[in-house]
């Protein structure tokens, strides 16, 4: 039978786009979260290289504001396939005065990510970063390319992107430029979803049920940590919830959800009524956040 | 959104492109079957109606949902390709949505590339315009197997049966000049809903199916071609470990036909023949592997293959030469030169190439060959006569879309300039 469903579709176009920044790059990237489409992202690079290993490092933008859970699930993964690690700390950003750290409620190191992104890309020489952004997270998304060409101050310039025909990628640069590699591009949240249960991918156990500390803002549940500010009117509460994204602790929404097993999560998702982003407080900054961010070098 | 845990193994992915100007309504039909599909989250219907509720707009404007970026909602046009995505139970769809004004040839071309299907869009107080044949004659262009005519705006021509007609039969009077071997016609009105998910209550003289229903069950299989089997090796695979001391796996994706374990295969350009051994995945070994599939194949021998390389069958092996023919679409602001010399990117393969001769220029709007005009400017669309520094293996665009194009790079920018298709 000479037929393949939508997800070992969506599987071959990516393994295709990370052979290509294997051959095309002398340095690349890959930028991991300990997030699903990270997960997702790596998964995919294994199947691209078998029976060799990954021919290329992690590398972890650590605002310091993380869940636990996910620093645990990033280190057994490095480990257990044997992949370099390598972690660039928000705060060693902020303690070298090249980044401010933002004060008062809503205080979010989200933006900051970016100045030790570009720090790190230059300190490591690295021509490509390749990174888990889908292009139906968010309007900004939709028109960015598989080889998406940055500037030498990694900044993206979206009226002068370079035309993607077929499957024929243009990775060519001159020094100090890089490029950002999006191998899933086309796959949906609930791609990524069915692909982890049809290849029952191993994800944080943040992403099912668990009882946690929350609070509501915005209209959002947020989950509590230390470091964070409460309003008056704000009140911690244990809920069952769990994570539809993982991204910094201060600006990722909680679902209310028993889901335990990846089944029900899938149906949770096919059911539900508003995109994951919706649970972003960074996006829900101005209409055109992510347009704004994206332009100063963000993921 | 219906597509859950019991029906997803079975899906399948249809990847289509729409044209049309902010005037035929393309926006609003494709804000039409993300909403009536399901496909629109709450808080994105938010965002628009509030939107909508700024710029004074009586009702929610759905062709607000796919405009992306500020420079657009702010000049209310869309300047690039943007994808979207929505599912059903039967297919998952990746929309290339693309402007269809003249000065924005080469994002149709764009869009095209990779679609099995081209919805045109015709306003039906309008009827075909230039601006159709266009659409039209770049989806032939680019060998979309596909094209659905929706005729548009039924609504405002009181769903009339004879003007439906009229616009079909003006259409085919063109459709000779096309190189297409499916067009279909629905008559729509994208604002109202009429026939693009659900069937329309105005239209009973219609008899056929609803856009959707045409996106959900039109017959894709048969769009790839499984007879030449063409694998461009894109990556070398050596894990040098104890485990795969000797292990040398060729990586790519398959363009074209189906490679099994035991076929004997040619390494181009080397000519040496060996035959397949093992097909590997991390899942797994497989028998066999056909287009797309991105795969690794090991050979018997140990023959000396590298990227840019392509394993074929042996019975049944591309045209080789450094003389190409092609068609070739224009971006660049800076017209193609002629003797000029630009980086050549074919399948898996770089080299150089020098544009030798413009034949002609396409008048896109009146279908008519230019002899006489040889500036190729942007978004003209030219046959040229292209010379390779080294012998390229390739089929006619016709017969494989992935080893009959290739881009043009300007050497000095680094910009892709061009998009070829091999005649």
């Amino acid at each position: 039978m000479t037929n393949i469903n939508h997800l070992r579709e969506l599987e071959s176009e990516s393994i295709f786009v990370l052979r290509e920044v294997a051959a095309q790059f002398e340095n690349p990237v890959m930028l991991f979260s300990g997030g699903k489409d990270s997960i997702v992202m790596f998964h995919l690079a294994r199947k691209a290289f078998f029976p060799a290993k990954v021919p290329f490092a992690l590398l972890h933008i650590d605002t310091g504001h993380n869940f636990e859970e996910t620093i645990q699930f990033r280190d057994n993964l490095a480990e257990k396939h044997g992949v370099r690690m390598i972690v660039k700390y928000v705060q060693d950003s902020i303690d070298k005065g090249r980044a401010v750290e933002e004060i008062g409620v809503g205080a979010s190191r989200n933006v900051l990510q970016t100045v030790t992104l570009l720090d790190a890309i230059e300190e490591l020489k690295v021509d490509c970063a390749m990174g888990g952004g889908r292009r139906d997270e968010e309007k900004a998304r939709a028109k960015e390319r598989f080889f998406s060409h940055r500037d030498e101050f990694g900044q993206w310039d979206p009226k002068n992107q370079r035309p993607e025909l077929w499957n024929l990628f243009n990775g060519k640069k001159r020094p100090g430029e890089h490029f950002r590699v999006f191998p899933i591009s086309n796959w949906t949240e609930m791609d990524v979803w069915q692909y982890i249960l049809m290849e029952n991918i191993e994800i944080p156990n943040l992403y099912f049920t668990h009882k946690r500390k929350v609070f509501q803002r915005d209209g959002m549940w947020l989950a509590f940590a230390p470091f964070m500010k409460l309003k008056d009117s704000e009140e911690l509460i244990e809920m069952d919830v769990r994570c539809r994204t993982i991204g910094d602790i201060t600006c990722t929404g909680v679902t209310v959800s028993k889901a335990d097993s990846l089944e029900e999560i899938v149906e949770e998702i096919a059911a539900t009524r508003v995109t994951e982003r919706g649970g972003r407080s960074d996006d829900k900054r101005s209409e055109a956040a992510m347009e704004d961010r994206k332009k100063e070098g963000y993921f | 959104m219906a597509n859950t845990t019991k029906g997803y193994l079975d899906m399948q992915l249809l990847r289509f492109t729409t044209a049309g100007s902010v005037d035929d309504g393309k926006s609003t039909l494709i804000g039409r079957l993300l909403y009536d599909s399901k496909s629109i989250f709450e808080d994105q219907m938010e965002a628009i109606e509030l939107s909508s509720k700024k710029k004074g707009e009586e009702h929610v404007n759905l062709a607000l949902l796919t405009d992306g970026l500020r420079a657009e909602r702010e000049q209310g046009i869309t300047i690039d390709v943007a994808y979207r995505y929505f599912a059903t139970p039967k297919r998952k769809f990746i929309i290339a949505d693309t402007p269809g004004h003249i000065q924005y040839t080469r994002n149709m071309v764009t869009g095209a590339s990779t679609a099995n299907l081209a919805i045109v869009l015709i306003d039906a107080r309008n009827g075909v315009v230039e601006q159709t044949l266009r659409h039209a004659y770049i989806a032939s262009l680019l060998q979309i197997p596909h094209i659905v005519v929706c005729v548009n705006k039924m609504d405002l021509v009181d769903y009339d049966e004879e003007k439906y007609h009229e616009i079909r039969n003006h259409f085919m009077e063109f459709a000779p000049k096309l190189d297409v071997k499916d067009i279909r016609f629905v008559p729509i009105s994208a604002l109202k809903g009429d026939n693009v998910v659900d069937r329309s209550k105005n239209m009973d003289w219609y008899k056929g199916s609803t856009l959707m229903h045409i996106l959900e069950n039109i017959y894709i299989a048969g769009d790839q071609n499984y007879v030449d089997a063409r694998f461009p090796v894109q990556y070398v695979i050596r894990p040098m470990t104890d485990e795969y001391h000797d292990y040398r796996g060729y990586a790519g994706r398959i363009d074209g036909g189906i490679f099994k374990v035991g076929d004997k295969v040619t390494a181009l350009p080397s000519g040496l023949e060996s035959k397949i051994k093992s097909i590997d995945t991390l899942n797994g070994t497989l028998k066999e592997a056909f287009a797309p599939q991105s795969v690794t194949m090991t050979l018997e021998d140990n023959i000396d293959i590298s990227r840019g390389n392509m394993i074929v069958k042996s019975n049944n092996v591309p045209e080789n030469g450094q003389d190409i023919k092609a068609m070739i679409s224009w971006f660049n602001e800076r017209p193609l030169a002629i003797n000029g010399k630009y980086s050549f990117k074919h399948t898996s393969s770089d080299l150089r190439c020098m544009i030798k001769d413009v034949s002609f220029k396409m008048d896109i709007n009146s279908l008519e060959r230019n002899y006489d005009d040889k500036t190729v400017k942007m978004n003209d669309i030219a046959r040229v006569e292209i010379r390779t520094t080294k012998p390229i293996f390739y089929d006619s665009y016709r017969l494989n879309r992935y080893t009959g194009s290739f881009i043009l790079i300007d050497e000095g920018t680094n910009e892709t300039v061009g998009a070829g298709m091999i005649i």
